[in-house]
């Protein structure tokens, strides 16, 4: 890894300052990003730690929402989100007990890694990402493999997840990394069922619409029966085919609904 | 060069850093504390577990300066004050928790966060926890069999 200058800030104010350096980057709990430097795939040379930032921290639920503050970490969520209790869930089955000590919700659905559990939360819940300067949808900010809506120096202050009457996540553990070879939520709604899918495409995670529509109409395992999700697209390497990967899209969405 | 500052198993401890130096750098080079092992130093053996602000974290992962102020504990921390092995480590002695060794520090300290939340943990919740800590030597069993020893003595 190489050097850098290393700062920590209490306010988002003084964070968004100091990212305005060319090649500073933001610091989370540093699961992914620590690593990724020791690989020397990133040379910062600046990062600015936002775990020093209050306003960042905790979970809050009312208005039939959950708002996680950008800098909250898995474990905060997986112990706080009771009223969202699959997000909760979702939280506590990331990575291991220590990455989830660190790790938070900003750092993840910010660096967008196509086998990440939070984009699957975050896209299935119809979520709107807060940032320093705006809000964003969640259907507008995921846009392929490690790419989002943000700009340069630009900070998730929070994810606000509208609680559904029902859901469920279910992942299938690539077992050496823990990340989701495939992971599927089920949301369902009052204005419809969300289907988001994560860990398959080489697009990053997507909505399974067929499915969305299929379970709107009629919230049964029977209703995805005759559909099928064209592997054309999904990833293929040494831990399964991208017919393998379609394949599980449909079984774990039936688990999902069937869970729900 | 900065200067970090923590208490380490109760005792305030400072020292010059690079941005870059790891926690499990500061602690096993710049303090000699060297029971934290750091084996596979990707986040993913757990080798290095160590406790900062009461919960387990893994050190390879973490820089020293982000442990800045924090109350941090390593496996040096679990002894008795008389030297002698505190309860979760003479229960691994006691249950052959251990073979070569190289992973203990790590489990001892991921068992110590474990039970610290949870006094009575099943052996799948044993098991759960365990998760982000690789022994290559005990298959798992007697490891299980010296935390569920601990949590019985610790009540």
């Amino acid at each position: 890894m190489y050097d850098f200058e290393f700062v920590k800030p209490s306010t988002v104010a003084d964070a968004v300052a100091a990212l305005a350096d060319e090649d500073a980057m933001a610091l989370g709990g540093g699961q992914t990003l620590i690593p990724t430097m020791k690989q020397r795939l990133a040379s910062p040379s600046k990062l600015v730690s936002l775990a020093g930032i209050a306003d960042l921290q905790g979970v809050t639920t009312g208005g039939g929402s959950v708002s996680v503050g950008g800098a909250t970490t898995h474990a905060t969520v997986a112990a706080e989100a009771g009223a969202y209790p699959a997000l909760a869930a979702l939280a506590g089955d990331i990575g291991d007990p220590a990455v989830r000590n660190r790790g938070t919700i900003g750092g993840s659905v910010a660096n967008n890694d196509p086998s990440a559990d939070y984009p699957a939360a975050a896209l299935a819940s119809g979520a709107t990402i807060r940032t320093d300067r705006r809000e964003i949808a969640a259907d507008d900010f995921f846009q392929g493999m490690f790419e989002t809506a943000l700009e340069d120096g630009e900070i998730i202050t929070a994810v606000d997840f509208p609680i559904p009457e029902a859901a469920n996540y279910q992942k299938f553990k690539q077992p050496a990394s823990r990340f989701a070879l495939v992971g599927v939520m089920v949301a369902k709604y009052p204005d419809g069922v969300r289907v988001a899918v994560t860990g398959a495409s080489e697009n990053g995670v997507f909505r399974w619409k067929e499915a969305e529509t299929a379970l709107t109409k009629d919230f049964r395992t029977d209703a995805l029966m005759d559909l099928d999700i064209n592997p054309l697209n999904m990833i293929s390497d040494l831990h399964g085919t991208g017919e393998y990967r379609a394949h599980l899209v449909k079984v774990l969405t039936k688990r999902a609904v069937a869970t729900c | 060069m900065p200067t970090v500052s923590m208490t380490v198993n109760g005792k305030t401890v400072s020292g010059e850093v690079e941005g870059r130096t790891l926690l499990s750098q500061f602690l096993r080079e710049g303090l000699s504390l060297t029971g934290t092992h750091i084996g596979c130093d990707t986040a993913q053996c757990g080798a290095c577990t160590v406790h900062v602000d009461g919960v387990a974290v893994k050190s390879c992962n973490m820089l020293a300066l982000e442990a800045d102020g924090a109350e941090v504990r390593t496996i040096e921390g679990m002894a008795n004050p008389d030297g002698s092995l505190g309860v979760i480590q003479a229960a691994f002695q006691e249950h052959h928790g251990l073979q070569c060794g190289f992973c203990t520090p790590g489990m001892v300290m991921a068992a110590a966060d474990l039970l610290a939340a949870n006094s009575a943990p099943s052996e799948a919740e044993i098991r759960a926890h365990l998760d982000g800590n690789i022994c290559r030597c005990t298959g798992y069993h007697n490891i299980v069999k010296s935390i569920q020893a601990a949590a019985a003595q610790l009540g």
